[in-house]
């Protein structure tokens, strides 16, 4: 085992051909696998006083639900199958992110699915995928 | 849901009870019966004595005596660790893996809401009218100095904050003046605690004064003013205001409807570059007086022609809304701080350095340089204007501003309230303990000063909200003398490892 990939996921169900694109190639190339999700969130925005004091208990809540219900069902199967997994959950910006966690755990291919619907947001403010290509200190395999 | 139904009922219940009131002249009646606790109160916090035959408040003098030896025990901090401040704010070392927590920006956002507001905007116009414009000079060096005092309550807000097994975290001048003091014997721990029940009444005080009735009084003088002044068939109707701000509010901290606050917390920040912009676009529109009207704050500064008490006086008003304005030393921002996610407390106490620099050094400058280059500051002015002294002079550059200046001036005033609601929640929960009871009879109250406020004529309303703030800074002050040197160990420590680069730099430009 001498490389490793990542595959970003939204939820649970969505992106799963690009988890099962993954996990083949994983599988192939005997590499370990990254599921990493990604809670959007800024260190810029704005919030009232007494949301600043609960903030370190909603985090946790949060990490722990982003596991629950997104990382932890995925991590589970793929490991049935007999694949080296690990999830990691991080709050922040989805490219800039999953940019950050592959550099850290020296990824070399970041896989992401593609949004199915082109919606206004999207053209407005660029897609995550399109976001991540610009940044990706790593080659980036976007699945249709 | 039930919490919201619970809410509501309890709303209406109140409504219901003032209503029995609502006759003509409500406004005259609650101003009748406040008024003389209001001075009493007042009168004693701002006990004075002569000095080159000016009465000066001694808690004023207290304030600045703090700030200006806090500057020179701390190596002139205030000015030193701006540039290393704003790195911290701008996110240069924000540790990636605790992502998802309070951030330095977000600690001084916050902060900054619950501070910047009608201070700025009716406080300086008062500043200006009484003191002339030389009041400018003391209040921007006042700015300047209460930096260091902001610098120290914030290092120690989080330094001794309480991290509760839920997870939330409380801190402020409460938990510093009793477990900062504790940590130097038994005695002190008894004086600490002392320090620290006074603190929380006075935090009580406060709430319900200068974050609270002044916000409503201010707030409604201003709706007022823009719908026809005496003339506005709302003039004389300060009550019903009250009511509906106290359901607002209500809403928010009894019914739980977060997203009032959520939303309030997105637009103020707006609001106010809106606010800077505008006083920034009259100030260039007019830049070939620029130099007059400096001239004129120097001039003020130091010679005071034509203001009662002198160059004493004109101090006096420029320390007194500076003050007022940037609450440092008063220790209600150390509250607010105490959130940020950091082990180095220090580092708040650098990020806290841009409160009373942006609230004072730049925003309270701006209305002043306005009304000064506008020409509407006039000794003659009733001093109890307040605000509509500076809703007048944004008018005469935009005759719509008055309309943007309401919007911003009840924005404002909800936030701060919604804010200090929560300081004074915190001192009143220290007092008498956490459950459903105290939480609700704090909340009751809050709520009746809101319709007191509104319905109060200014003098009254200044005179106890000044007293209330100010006297936080007798306690607070005091216990904080004592912490100098625990400060100063975090503030060494820090800054050798700032200055040998052994901290750790995320951004990368």
């Amino acid at each position: 085992m001498n490389s490793a990939l990542m595959v970003g996921v939204d939820c649970s169900e969505c992106g799963e051909r690009a988890v099962e694109y993954a996990a083949e190639l994983a599988r192939n190339s005997k590499a370990r696998l990254y599921v990493a999700h990604v809670i959007e969130w800024s260190q810029f925005s704005f919030s009232t006083v007494e949301e600043n004091f609960e903030r370190h208990k909603r985090r946790e809540e949060e990490l722990m639900r982003a596991h629950s219900d997104v990382i932890d069902p995925i991590v589970s199967r793929l490991k049935a199958e007999g694949l080296d997994v690990e999830g990691l959950v991080r709050h922040g910006h989805v490219a800039d992110t999953l940019n950050a966690l592959a550099v850290e755990n020296g990824v070399t291919n970041i896989i992401l699915g593609r949004q199915g619907t082109s919606t206004l947001k999207a053209h407005v403010f660029g897609s995550a995928g399109s976001r991540l290509v610009q940044v990706a200190n790593c080659a980036v395999t976007v699945v249709p | 849901m039930s919490k919201l139904r619970v809410g509501i009922t309890t709303l209406v219940g109140i409504l219901a009870s003032f209503s029995v009131f609502a006759d003509v002249g409500i406004d005259e009646k609650i101003n009748i019966a406040i008024k003389p606790y209001a001075d009493a109160v007042a009168g004693f916090v701002f006990s004075s004595f002569p000095v080159a035959g000016v009465q000066i408040p001694f808690v004023l003098v207290w304030l600045i005596v703090a700030a200006t030896v806090f500057t020179f025990y701390f190596n002139f901090i205030n000015l030193r660790a701006l540039k290393h401040g704003f790195q911290l704010v701008r996110g240069d070392y924000h540790d990636p893996k605790a992502a998802g927590e309070v951030t330095h920006f977000q600690a001084l956002a916050t902060a900054l809401s619950g501070t910047v507001g009608l201070g700025n905007i009716a406080g300086v116009a008062v500043a200006v009218s009484l003191g002339g414009p030389g009041a400018t000079f003391w209040m921007i060096l006042a700015g300047f100095l209460g930096m260091s005092s902001k610098f120290t309550e914030c290092t120690l807000g989080v330094k001794y904050r309480n991290e509760l097994p839920d997870g939330t975290v409380s801190g402020g001048p409460m938990y510093y003046l009793t477990k900062g003091l504790a940590e130097r014997g038994v005695n002190f721990a008894r004086f600490g605690k002392v320090l620290a029940v006074l603190f929380a009444i006075f935090c009580v005080g406060g709430s319900f004064g200068g974050g609270n009735m002044f916000q409503a009084n201010q707030s409604f003088a201003q709706l007022v003013n823009v719908t026809g002044g005496e003339a506005s068939w709302m003039a004389d109707k300060g009550w019903l205001y009250g009511l509906i701000i106290a359901a607002l509010v209500g809403m928010v901290i009894i019914g739980g409807i977060k997203g009032i606050a959520r939303v309030t917390s997105k637009i103020v920040p707006f609001m106010a570059v809106t606010y800077v912009i505008a006083g920034m676009a009259i100030i260039l529109m007019n830049f070939s007086q620029i130099p007059s009207a400096f001239g004129a704050i120097f001039a003020g500064a130091f010679t005071a022609k034509g203001i009662s008490g002198g160059v004493i006086g004109v101090l006096f008003q420029g320390f007194k809304r500076a003050a007022f304005s940037n609450e440092a030393g008063v220790g209600s921002a150390a509250i607010a701080h105490s959130a940020v996610q950091t082990n180095r407390p220090v580092t708040e106490g650098f990020v806290a350095l841009y409160e009373p620099f942006i609230d004072t050094v730049v925003v309270c400058t701006i209305t002043a340089l306005v009304i000064i280059i506008t020409g509407t500051w006039d000794p003659s002015v009733d001093p109890s204007a307040g605000v509509q002294l500076t809703s007048t002079a944004f008018e005469t550059a935009f005759s719509w501003f008055p309309w943007v200046l309401t919007i911003a001036v009840l924005l404002f005033a909800f936030s701060t309230m919604i804010s200090w609601s929560y300081y004074g929640l915190k001192a009143w929960t220290f007092l008498f303990g956490e459950n459903k009871v105290t939480d609700a009879t704090y909340k009751l109250l809050f709520l009746f000063f809101v319709v007191v406020g509104s319905s109060m004529q200014l003098g009254a309303v200044i005179d106890f909200s000044d007293a209330m703030i100010f006297a936080m800074a007798f306690p607070n002050l005091l216990g904080c003398y004592f912490l100098l040197p625990v400060v100063k160990k975090e503030l060494n420590e820090y800054w050798a490892d700032y200055k040998a680069g052994r901290l750790v730099k995320t951004r990368i430009s």
